[in-house]
Parts: structure tokens; C-alpha cells; sequence
């Protein structure tokens, strides 16, 4: 009884295991995703202050001319943990932008300079607008799209990445996305208006041009100007606009876990003082 | 409740109030005299941390509830307005969001402790209903919370579920339309499921307070599934189990942590960052990950039955799944409680949990080859062993030899030490 329990209990094995290792096979159609070095990743992550500023330039220059960033408030950067830009800056550069606001005293909608607490304004006035000027595609907002995306990461994986606090699969999409435009393999047909790219998550070709290039974007605090580089910082950037209380979300959880980790030992030891007396 | 009261009200003030409502020796009687078998493991503080757990849940989300805006067209930037700008808001929504996935975790491993050990047995059958009726409450309360954030996966996780009931025959079509107020999942959908996802946990509050009351009647079980004999046998509540559960519920805040600080969007689906659009379904609808077995008990069922179309046959089985449950307590005809002293039903149980574990993860996989034949397979196990395994072992299977008391087990006077 017992021999055949343990055969029948080595072949359930064996079958749960087959299952398991199933989708590692089958995972063809997702792309393949490179890990990055973020400066945010892990317990102790934080932002670098120069990337983000240069990823905000880089969105500023490049992306928002498609892309926009809804959620993100001009004020939201000179705000703690963001990129440390001073409250002059973002006064002088919320006034580069026009926003609509009204009605005023005679019920007309008038044109004004932005200031800090306005969000960013959209490049598009509607859907549809955003839509006839990009062939039919309508280019998603960029407010949280560094954790609206993440190519699934598959048995051992997703159980590995509890310990590793791996969290940057947003991150490390776009920058992919951003790098992986190449050459279509010979003989794959890109349909008209589209382009071929290795890690696009919902399929081959995407709508959306490479966006960037070298030296696209003039950077003044000597980082590198390419490609690679720029969509690392925008990436980064996207990131913290995503999350922008990740700082303080790791620094107290640092906080949170020494307190637990002090105060369930001292209950340890409570707890076997006050069991001393008991057989159990 | 009260009947092991030793309590004395020393004071006036609670000499005056227990003679009028006596309140204090009904929880000196059930939380601090209670006599509790001593050889409890760690496996019963998951109890305590449950209702840790629900607790957390209830104070998180009435603060998120200040700020949160039950209306499909703002309801999602209500949320990213506290993940932003309220203070700690993003604070308060992580350990809400995490929170529903520990409240199941915590239960999860206290249902399978209940199984393990023959809780559900005579005298505790009521007990273990109504824990089974808090774990439908809970899904439902769950359910109804993921809907809130008008994400992707809130609209058409929504879709789907509720979909579900358009398969019970006639008046299937009518149900689901009453339920979404509308022809699809819509405004009038999100305001009653938020309605519903406040008034369900003070349900919940109250059958959890029915549940207590039904196994302190009985007593609790404990790992050796023998009766207390006598007051060797037992310890009050206080100090001895208020401090081992006050240790296993920091502990288990640690791993909360872990995830709320470090991990929150593990658990969630990224698609919940994209608001809610009923005019693009999402490449994969996947349930959070507690529903996950039921839903590829769902799926498994791709072939008419009879007379039974493969949805409704799904349907039936998913519920079934859970139906079964409730009456656990008369399918298992064995009379030994722990299965350590039932070394066949001890095997069984692994196999039933590993089953349960292999169907979560097929539940998060494509409805195609080979999944959808390896989901048939472990629902199948998933059955046989409530129908076919607990009623047959019963009868079959030669208990080892149960020791006369938990004294006798913890001094190790049978082979088997506590």
C-alpha cells in the first residue's frame, strides 16, 4: 500500500511538474525582455535625480508631442522624491505651456500660461483628434504606463522574484521597447504604416515610429547621447511618474520592518518565558 | 460563551455594569479563562490572524472610502488621486489591495488546517459551516472590491463572472441584466458593487462572531484530535494563546510588509493600470490569484453534459467546488481527526493540496492544449477526493493508535510525540 502510495505520488509529481515547466516552453509568443540596472530597484532604491530630469527632457522633447502625461501635475517635480527640479523651474516652465481654463465673466473659454498645480496638457484634444493625426492608432497616456506594462515572467520566475523584490518589469518593457525596433527577419511582411519590433508585447509591429535616435536630444550634464541612454532615462522617468512615492514607500517599509522584525523578537521571548511552565 | 467565567467584576463601575449587561465575563470567559488545549501548533494562529486581517481590511478601506469616487467616469482617477495626492493615501490603498491577498492566504492555510486535522468533525460541523459560508463571503467581497478601481481587469473580470449567471437556464439572461442595472457591466454595476463590497464585511463581522461562538462551544480541535480529558489537558487563553497569536500575527506582518513596502503590484494585474474601456477586452481575463482554482474548475468544463451545456456545466462545477465543502463534515466517514494518526488520509491530503495549487496555477494559463486537459484531469482529482477518497478511506483505513489524552501525547507516551 504504502510502496504504491509513494509511485502514484512520484508520478502526480512528475505530471504537476511537467505542468509547471509547461509555460517556461510554451512562452514563445511573449517577448523576451533584458533586465536593467535601476537605480530604484531593491529595498534601498532610490531615484537618480540628474536621470529623471533628463528623462523628463527627453518626454518633454520627444514623447509629449504624441503622448500624454495626465496624471502629472507641473508641481509633482519639484515635489519630494521626484526629479528634484527647484519651485522657480517648474513656475517658469509651467508658464511655457497654454491651458484652457474658464469660462470667465462672459461665459468665454480663454487661453492662459500654465501654473505649477495645472496637469499636464494633453497633445490632443480628443481621442478621435489623437487618432486621425497617428493613421488610426491612438497613443496611450504615459501617467502609468511604466506599471501598466510587464511582459509575465513565468513558473520559477514570478516565485524567484518574491525574494528578489523584482518590480522593474515596467521599466525594463520600455526600455526594451524603446531599443527593439530592428530589421524585419527576411521575408516578414510589415504591414503598411507599421514598425517591427522584437518586444512589443501585443504582437510584431507596432504604430508607433522609433522615437528615438543619437544625439536627438541635446543633453547638457554630459550623459551620453544615444539611444540606449535616452530610453533608459525616459524609462526611469515614466517610472517615477507612475509611482512617484516610491522613495517614500521603500523608506518606510525599511522603517516598518526593523520595528516588526525588533518587536516580534522581544514577543518571542515573551511568549517562551510565559510558555516555560507548560509542556506542549 | 460565558460558562468558564471565573471572573469577580472587583471595581464599581463593573460591578454596576455586569449586573445590567455582564459584557466583561462573556469576554473574561471566551478570550482570557477559556480553556484551550495546550498543545496547539503554530497552524492554529492563522485564526487570529484572519481576523487580524479582516480588521485591517475594515479600517483601510472606510479611510479609502473618504476618498474614493464610485462613478465610472471617475472612479479610477479617484484612486490614482489617492495614490498621489492624498497623504499616505498610497499607503492606505497598498495595504488594502495587498490586504484582500493576505485575509486570503491567512484563510486559505486555516481552512487547509481544519482539513488536516479533522476540525470539521462531530461536534465542530457548524463551526465549519459557517467558516465555509465566510469564505463564500469573502470571495464575493473580494470580488466586488477588484471591481472598484475601474481598471481593465475590474470591467471585465466583472464581465465575465457575471456573465456566469446568464448560464442557469430561462431566466439566466434577466438575472444578469438585473444584476448589472443595464444591459452590460456599467455605471449602475460599479454603485452597487461598491454598496455591496461596504455592507459585506460587516456581514462577514458578524458570521465570524457566530463561528467563534460555535467551536468555543466544542472547544477548539487541536493537533492530536483528542478531547480535553481534563484540566491537564488545557490552558487558559490568557496569557498563553494571546501572546503566541500576538507573536504569529507580527510575524505574518512581516510577510504583509514584504509586499505592501516592496512587491504591491505583484499580486495585481498590470492591465488595472489601464482604465476601464468597454470597447477593448484585454488579450488574457485572469482573476485575482485566490479565485484562480475555482476559475479553472470553471473552464475545465468545455463539454455538454446530457442535457447540461458546457457553460452551465462549468458554473455548476465551479459552485459545486465550493458546495461541496459544506457538507465535508459527513462525506469524511472516518472517526480519528488528525490525520497524524490516518498515514493514508495524510497522503491524500498532500495530493489534494498540491491539486489545489496545480489548478490555481492552470487557472492563470490560456483556455488551450494542454491546459485545458490537464484542468479536466486535477478536477477531477479535485472531486475524487471529497467524493470518492474521504467516504472510502473512512472505512478502509486502519488508524494508528490515537493516544487517551493530550497530556499523554504531549508527554510522549504513544509513538507519536506532539
Amino acid at each position: 500500500m504504502k510502496n504504491l502510495m509513494f509511485k502514484s505520488a512520484r508520478t502526480l509529481a512528475v505530471v504537476a511538474g511537467l505542468a509547471i515547466a509547461g509555460p517556461a516552453l510554451a512562452a514563445g509568443d511573449a517577448p523576451h525582455v533584458d533586465k536593467q540596472d535601476w537605480s530604484f530597484a531593491g529595498p534601498f532604491g532610490q531615484f537618480d535625480k540628474a536621470q529623471l530630469q533628463r528623462g523628463f527632457q527627453v518626454y518633454q522633447e520627444v514623447c509629449s508631442s504624441c503622448h500624454g502625461l495626465n496624471l502629472v501635475s507641473f508641481r509633482n517635480l519639484a515635489e519630494e522624491g521626484g526629479p528634484g527640479f527647484s519651485v522657480d523651474e517648474v513656475k517658469a516652465l509651467a508658464a511655457e505651456y497654454s491651458i484652457e481654463d474658464g469660462p470667465d465673466d462672459e461665459g468665454e473659454m480663454f487661453e492662459r500660461e500654465g501654473k505649477p498645480f495645472d496637469k499636464f496638457p494633453s497633445p490632443f484634444p480628443n481621442e478621435q483628434a489623437a487618432r486621425a493625426s497617428n493613421n488610426g492608432a491612438y497613443p496611450p497616456d504615459l501617467s502609468l504606463i511604466a506599471k501598466a506594462r510587464a511582459v509575465t515572467r513565468g513558473f520559477p520566475w514570478f516565485v524567484l522574484d518574491i525574494a528578489t523584490q523584482y518590480q522593474e518589469n515596467g521599466p525594463d518593457y520600455l526600455y526594451g521597447l524603446l531599443t527593439g525596433y530592428h530589421e524585419a527577419p527576411e521575408g516578414y511582411e510589415v504591414p503598411e504604416g507599421q514598425y517591427y519590433n522584437t518586444s512589443f508585447i501585443s504582437g510584431k509591429t507596432l504604430s508607433m515610429a522609433p522615437p528615438l535616435s543619437d544625439e536627438l536630444v541635446e543633453y547638457t550634464d554630459g550623459s551620453p547621447m544615444t539611444t540606449e541612454q535616452y530610453a533608459r532615462d525616459v524609462s526611469a522617468f515614466l517610472m517615477w511618474a507612475a509611482e512617484p512615492h516610491l522613495e517614500a514607500r521603500k523608506r518606510i517599509g525599511f522603517g516598518v520592518m526593523v520595528f516588526l522584525i525588533l518587536f516580534a523578537s522581544l514577543l518571542y521571548f515573551t511568549k517562551r518565558k510565559i510558555w516555560s511552565n507548560v509542556d506542549h | 460563551m460565558s460558562g468558564h467565567s471565573t471572573y469577580e467584576p472587583q471595581s464599581a463601575p463593573a460591578k454596576w455594569l455586569e449586573r445590567r449587561l455582564p459584557v466583561l465575563s462573556l469576554v473574561h470567559g471566551s478570550f482570557v479563562a477559556f480553556p484551550t488545549p495546550k498543545n496547539l501548533n503554530y497552524w492554529w494562529t492563522f485564526g487570529g490572524i484572519a481576523f487580524f486581517m479582516l480588521v485591517t481590511q475594515l479600517i483601510t478601506g472606510i479611510v479609502l472610502v473618504m476618498h474614493y469616487t464610485p462613478n465610472e467616469a471617475l472612479a479610477f482617477f479617484s484612486v490614482e488621486h489617492i495614490m498621489r495626492d492624498v497623504n499616505y493615501g498610497w499607503l492606505i490603498r497598498y495595504l488594502h489591495m495587498n490586504g484582500a491577498s493576505m485575509f486570503f492566504i491567512a484563510v486559505y492555510i486555516h481552512i487547509f488546517r481544519g482539513m488536516y486535522y479533522g476540525s470539521y468533525k462531530e461536534p465542530r460541523e457548524i463551526a465549519w459551516i459557517l467558516g465555509v459560508l465566510l469564505f463564500l463571503l469573502m470571495m464575493a467581497t473580494a470580488f466586488m472590491g477588484y471591481v472598484l478601481p475601474w481598471g481593465q481587469m475590474s470591467l471585465w473580470g466583472a464581465t465575465v463572472i457575471t456573465n456566469l449567471f446568464s448560464a442557469i437556464p430561462i431566466v439566466g439572461d434577466s438575472i444578469t441584466t438585473w444584476l448589472w442595472g443595464g444591459f452590460s457591466v456599467g455605471n449602475p454595476t460599479l454603485n452597487r458593487f461598491f454598496s455591496l463590497h461596504y455592507l459585506l464585511p460587516f456581514v462577514i463581522v458578524g458570521v465570524v462572531i457566530l463561528h467563534i461562538w460555535a467551536f468555543h462551544v466544542a472547544g477548539n480541535n487541536n493537533p492530536v484530535g483528542v478531547d480535553p480529558k481534563s484540566e491537564k489537558d488545557t490552558i487558559p487563553f490568557h496569557p498563553y494563546y494571546t501572546m503566541k497569536d500576538l507573536f504569529a500575527i507580527i510575524v505574518f506582518l512581516i510577510f504583509f510588509s514584504w509586499f505592501a513596502f516592496y512587491l504591491p503590484n505583484y499580486m495585481g494585474h498590470p492591465d488595472n493600470y489601464i482604465e476601464a474601456n468597454p470597447m477593448v477586452t484585454p488579450a488574457h481575463i485572469v482573476p485575482e490569484w485566490y479565485f484562480l482554482p475555482f476559475y479553472a474548475i470553471l473552464r475545465a468544463i468545455t463539454f455538454d453534459i446530457g442535457p447540461i451545456p458546457s457553460k452551465l456545466g462549468g458554473v455548476i462545477a465551479m459552485f459545486g467546488a465550493i458546495a461541496v465543502l459544506f457538507v465535508l463534515p459527513w462525506l469524511d466517514t472516518s472517526k480519528v481527526r488528525s490525520a497524524r494518526f490516518r498515514p493514508v488520509y495524510k497522503f491524500f491530503f498532500w495530493m489534494f493540496a498540491l491539486t489545489c495549487v496545480v489548478l490555481g496555477w492552470l487557472g492563470a494559463m490560456p483556455a488551450e492544449q494542454p491546459y485545458v486537459a490537464l484542468a479536466q484531469f486535477f478536477t477531477a482529482l479535485y472531486f475524487a477526493h471529497f467524493l470518492i477518497v474521504l467516504p472510502v478511506l473512512g472505512l478502509i483505513e486502519t488508524p494508528r493508535k490515537v493516544p487517551d489524552s493530550i497530556n499523554d501525547a504531549v508527554l510522549g507516551k504513544t509513538g507519536d510525540a506532539a
